[in-house]
């Protein structure tokens, strides 16, 4: 048996429905409980049709930005020459998230169904996997799904005599935090260096090989069988208005009992973290949480009784993300956290603007001398200051990335910083 | 025209064409928005951010390079936000900067430094270390110094979209990212240095000029190439009389910004230790330095006496001396001397295709034409190679205009890559291979045709007969090599009727007198005439000075004033800049010989004095001073100057590459020294 976190009571199972079953990334159990009945369905609709489901179930992208997905797959020109791309993003870089891999290690077949159910909406008859490097195992999964399916006649050409033809492929990842970002990722696929596209124009009109392509999160594409199946509504009124379904929240940091839930949009925030991981560890008191994954402003424990969607987390100035949510009890240094998340911005800024490059490095720089003792009060306001000139000014979202939590942690944990003055850190942590 | 947009620059109510980029609208109007990346004529990166600028209903500032105008758009390029952003782009930029600009190769004429003395960041806030890596140098030419660069991918895209080389990429990333060469350490390209030009800050640097001298400790003469007939503007940075760079910074001239090695680096020959800087007289097997006044009594008391006794000259002019040289020696010659055999190296069939056009007017393509025709015909020849400018013209159009180009070609060219026919044929065989193109180029809305010297006299007119039937308008390049052969064509120096041309003078057996004035044509025969009185004025003892009796050492096109003709005949002033001790301009000493010769030619040996004479005699070459005093380019219109009998010597191209250029570039140790040198045609 696969190794997986215990489920919790709370959990409303859509695509996580098949996690706990024997063999479940086989084709053959995959088929036993209603695969691909959803592409079949949805080859008996039209593509508009298919887009118009898409958009009621108010599904909004997984993969960070929450852009709706039925909108996206609707800029693609159906009309275009050219042909078209279906491209799966399981980069899966946000330090806190970790669930496209689950999605990809027991339901492989669900998320190729979900690709070729978009292949049908917006006449793609190709689809790519991009998978991080790091996923090495992962890959060996999809491609032994990908085998099976076409063994089956699920991919390739005339699919179960319906006349449509879909192929897929795996990539693997370059290896950089970067090549999540949807355009890094398009240059490499097509084997260029990962840095971002100037946009417009955008991927839905000239995407991979300059051609009209939807580019989605693995979890994304992995919704949409069960949207097919079961309808646009029922999953919409799964979650909150304009926040349909449910997603897999990745509790990680001081809990109980970590690990990947899938929730209501919508769940409450303390509820997720008492309920359902088991409350913060060692009987300690909550300090802070990050929402959406490490690029989402902190919120403090008082900001968390709070509805984990995209619209709520917005109002109180953080971001849902990627679902990743980090618990950090009361004895976390909020220095030594700031400190650890720009190392790993400035490591993974690709470098081709310079408030991000320059500024990415030059925070890091602070930042490590702050923690160990030689920080001096202007550089507080400093790093505040040195974020805000990031923010809004980059070529791509990641120095937003970089800049957003800083400036949380500074205006939010001010007093931490300041204790740090004495060379010491309040926590003896370091 | 489409309708103008009206839109609000820093409240001034504006107009620009739809499309048209904010920071380029704000330009048009004289208000500067500060940028790095932005390079016009390249491709858009909005990397350096530094361009930000305030539009009215968006949520964060905005990039101006990179946002196109719109109606009713309110822009403001100085507002306080956009004022803190530009300065904290240039703090980030300085963070890993080194701050030694008082040693730095490029202090003075930093673009960073500009930018910093303009917009701010006089003070750092950062203490932290810097990030280092050490120089590299990849080839002769091109040096970089990672800690300078401020990655604005310059370099990157004029090398593989200006130059269509590519030979620069981005390696690592983040703070680490530095630009790399394409053979992992070193360089292999065209080594033209547009890179080390184009750089804002001194990251690149060339071996020929770095650490040699301030820019403000130089004097700067803009003058034209002397390699090849492209005719590049070149500004020669001379100090004390000696010339320490060339480029073309002020995109003036034909060609823009462009030079290849030859133009920017090829200049050392001038101070090259073998010039020749006194004459010599021919003492047994030695030579021996006598002085001009010895020089100029024996060659003008030899050429009095053979002319008196009714002996035979035989005179080589150059396609490399001035206009006003070639105009005077011809004059000198016929009318002075007497004597029909005067004749030059003849590279390309211009004759052959001024007789077929048959005095139409407009059917010649000036080097601007190349960036706006709608199509190109290129037939026998490599032109990235043999005619890097016209190549760079036709990439340009393409790349901006998406022109269709069209290669008859020996062997693989460069013009391959992106050309919208390619088609093989050997010498000969390129009429044939035109015809499976007619359909093809009967559907353009306009041609340019350039060929090469494998099309020759019948060839020609067969060629603007094919032309012709296309029913589209059609203009012309008749290629040919070396700085001024279209002008030693034009200016007449051809045989009289029944005189011997080139190959005849070096072959005769009977000839009294022979005078080469900057051409080697013993290069790789011998003199038939053995008992000839030679003289020969160059400035290196080449195999034929060393067949000289009088030898005279003469000063380079960038010791001296005049004007020459490029290939597409354009007319343009060349400037003297650089001192030799020694040598004397060519028609300074062809005046001085007829002065002791007692000849009245009833004109002065003064350059401007001899061109306005060319302006009155020579067909197609009255042309507008105003244009050419100021330092432009003005075409002679064609013009049939010799007749089909006087054509009949033997052409060929000269078969340079990049890295050769006849004698000059033997003596230039730039071009020996770099690995691609002698480089070769036909290898794509
Ligand atoms: C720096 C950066 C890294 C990203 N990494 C990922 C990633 O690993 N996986 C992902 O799905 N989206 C990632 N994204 C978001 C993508 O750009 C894109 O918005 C998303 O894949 C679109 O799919 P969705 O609409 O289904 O969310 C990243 C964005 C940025 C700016
Ligand atoms: S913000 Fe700039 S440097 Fe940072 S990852 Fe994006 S493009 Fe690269
Ligand atoms: S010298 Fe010229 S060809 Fe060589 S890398 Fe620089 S731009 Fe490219
Ligand atoms: S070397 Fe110069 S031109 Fe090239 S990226 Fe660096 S700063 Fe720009
Ligand atoms: S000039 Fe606009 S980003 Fe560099």
């Amino acid at each position: 048996m696969p190794q997986f976190n215990e489920p919790s009571p709370l959990e409303v199972k859509i695509l996580t429905k098949r996690f706990q079953l024997p063999n479940s990334a086989s084709i053959d159990t995959y088929l036993a409980t209603d695969g691909y009945k959803a592409f079949l369905k949805a080859r008996e609709m039209t593509p508009e049709q298919i887009v118009e489901e898409v958009k009621v179930s108010t599904l909004r992208g997984r993969g960070g930005a929450g852009f709706p997905t039925g909108m996206k797959w609707s800029f693609v020109p159906r009309n275009s020459p050219k042909p078209k791309y279906v491209i799966c993003n399981a980069d899966e870089g946000e330090p806190g998230t970790c669930k496209d891999r689950l999605l990809m290690e027991f339901d492989p077949h669900q998320l190729i169904e979900g690709m070729m159910i978009a292949g049908l909406a917006v006449d793609a008859h190709k689809g790519y996997i991009y998978i991080r490097g790091e996923y090495r195992y992962l890959i060996e999964i999809m491609d032994k799904a990908i085998a099976e399916a076409y063994a089956r006649g699920w991919l390739g050409k005339n699919i179960q005599g319906t006349g449509f033809d879909f192929d897929c492929y795996t990539h693997t990842g370059a290896g950089s935090y970067e090549c999540g970002e949807e355009t890094a990722l398009l240059e490499s696929l097509e084997g260029k260096r990962g840095v971002p596209r100037l946009k417009p124009p955008f991927p839905a009109v000239s995407g991979a090989f300059q051609s009209p392509t939807i580019l989605n999160n693995v979890e994304t594409y992995a919704a949409v069988p069960a949207i097919i199946r079961d309808g646009g509504a029922a999953f919409a009124a799964l979650g909150t208005p304009k926040n349909g379904g449910t997603r897999l929240f990745c509790l990680s940091g001081h809990l109980n009992k970590p690990g990947v839930y899938e929730l209501p949009m919508g769940f409450n925030l303390l509820r997720m973290i008492n309920e359902v991981g088991g409350g913060v560890r060692n009987g300690k008191k909550l300090k802070a949480v990050i929402p959406g994954g490490s690029s989402c402003p902190v919120l403090r424990a008082d900001e968390c009784d709070i509805p984990m969607d995209y619209d709520s987390l917005a109002k109180a100035k953080s971001m849902a993300g990627s679902g990743g949510v980090i618990i950090l009890d009361e004895d976390t240094c909020m220095v030594r956290a700031a400190m650890r998340l720009m190392k790993f911005y400035q490591h993974e800024s690709c470098g081709w603007c310079v408030p991000c490059r320059e500024g990415t490095t030059w925070l890091k720089k602070i930042l490590v001398r702050f923690h160990d003792g030689r920080g001096e009060r202007q550089d507080i306001d400093m790093i505040g200051e040195l974020s805000k000139s990031i923010l809004g000014r980059t070529f791509c979202p990641l120095g937003d990335a970089a800049a957003m939590p800083t400036i949380a942690f500074v205006e939010k944990f001010r007093d931490e910083f300041e204790a740090h003055l004495n060379g010491k850190c309040p926590y003896g942590q370091h | 025209m489409a309708d103008l947009v009206t839109l609000t620059i820093d409240g001034r109510t504006v107009k620009a064409a739809p499309g048209t980029l904010v920071i380029d609208a704000a330009k048009q109007n004289g208000i500067e928005i500060p940028s790095f990346c932005y390079y016009e004529g390249l491709s858009l990166q909005a990397a350096c951010r530094m361009c930000l600028v305030e539009i009215e209903k968006a949520p964060k500032l905005m990039v101006g390079c990179t946002t196109p105008v719109a109606e009713g758009m309110v822009v403001r390029t100085d507002s306080p936000a956009v004022r803190t952003a530009r300065k904290m782009t240039l703090e980030f930029l300085l963070t890993n900067h080194p701050l030694d600009c008082p040693v730095c190769d490029k202090g003075g004429e930093c673009e960073l430094q500009d930018m910093v003395f303009r917009y701010g960041a006089g003070e750092s806030r950062f203490a932290e270390m810097k990030h280092h890596v050490d120089e590299k140098q990849w080839s002769p030419v091109v040096f970089y110094d990672g800690p300078r660069c401020i990655l604005c991918y310059r370099c990157v895209r004029v090398c593989n979209e200006g130059m269509g080389v590519g030979a620069l990429g981005i390696t690592n990333r983040g703070v680490t990212a530095e630009i790399a060469p394409n053979k992992g350490d070193h360089l292999e390209c065209d080594e033209c240095g547009a890179c080390i030009d184009i750089c804002p800050v001194g990251a690149l640097t060339s071996g020929t000029y770095r650490y040699k001298t301030r820019p403000w400790e130089m004097e700067y003469d803009a003058t034209i190439c002397g390699h090849c007939s492209n005719g590049c503007k070149t500004t020669l940075g001379v100090r004390n009389g000696q010339i320490i760079r060339a480029n073309n910074r002020d995109k003036s001239g034909v060609n823009g910004e462009f030079l290849c090695i030859k133009g920017r680096y090829g200049f050392d020959f001038v101070h090259s230790e073998e010039r020749l800087q006194s004459p010599l007289k021919r003492v047994g097997d030695k030579f021996e330095e006598i002085s001009w006044a010895e020089a100029l009594a024996t060659v003008a008391g030899k050429f009095k006496a053979i002319k008196e006794r009714g002996g035979k000259f035989g005179v080589i002019g150059s396609n490399q001396t001035t206009n006003e040289e070639n105009f005077y020696l011809r004059k000198f010659v016929r009318e002075g001397l007497g004597a029909p055999n005067i004749d030059h190296r003849r590279t390309g069939d211009v004759g052959a295709l001024l007789q077929a056009l048959g005095g139409k007017q407009g059917a010649l393509a000036t080097v601007g034409d190349l960036y706006l025709t709608k199509a190109a015909l290129v037939i026998g020849s490599d032109l990235s190679q043999q005619h890097p400018l016209l190549a760079y013209q036709l990439r340009a159009n393409k790349r901006h205009h998406n022109a269709h180009l069209y290669v008859v070609a020996p062997g693989a060219v460069r013009e391959d890559q992106y050309a919208f026919k390619s088609v093989r044929a050997a010498a000969g065989g390129e009429l044939a291979a035109l015809e499976g193109l007619r359909d093809s180029l009967k559907a353009e809305a306009d041609l340019t045709i350039l060929f090469g010297d494998s099309l020759q006299g019948e060839a020609v007119g067969k060629l603007v007969a094919f032309a012709d039937s296309l029913g589209i308008p059609v203009k012309y390049v008749p290629l040919v090599d070396y700085s001024n052969s279209r002008g030693a064509f034009d200016m007449g120096v051809g045989p009289a009727e029944g005189g011997l041309d080139y190959n005849g003078i070096v072959s005769a057996t009977d000839l009294d007198a022979v005078w080469v004035v900057g051409e080697n044509p013993l290069k790789d025969k011998a003199l038939g005439s053995t008992g000839a009185f030679v003289v020969v004025q160059d400035l290196f003892l080449t195999e034929t000075a060393k067949r000289a009796d009088i030898v005279l050492p003469s000063a380079s096109a960038y010791e001296k004033n005049g004007t020459v003709t490029s290939v597409t005949g354009e007319v343009q002033k060349l400037k003297s800049g650089a001192k030799v001790m020694g040598a004397k301009p060519d028609l300074e000493i062809i005046g001085l010989i007829g002065k002791e010769m007692g000849l009245n030619l009833g004109l002065i040996w003064k350059s401007d004095k001899v061109f306005e004479e060319i302006r009155k005699t020579v067909k197609g070459y009255d042309l507008p001073l105003p244009i050419l005093t100021t330092g432009g380019a003005a075409q002679a219109s064609a013009a049939e100057v010799m007749s089909s009998e006087q054509r009949a010597a033997s052409i060929q191209s000269s078969r340079d590459t990049l890295f050769t250029s006849g004698t000059l570039g033997r003596y230039s140790k730039m071009l020996q020294s770099v690995m691609e040198s002698p480089g070769g045609l036909y290898r794509g």
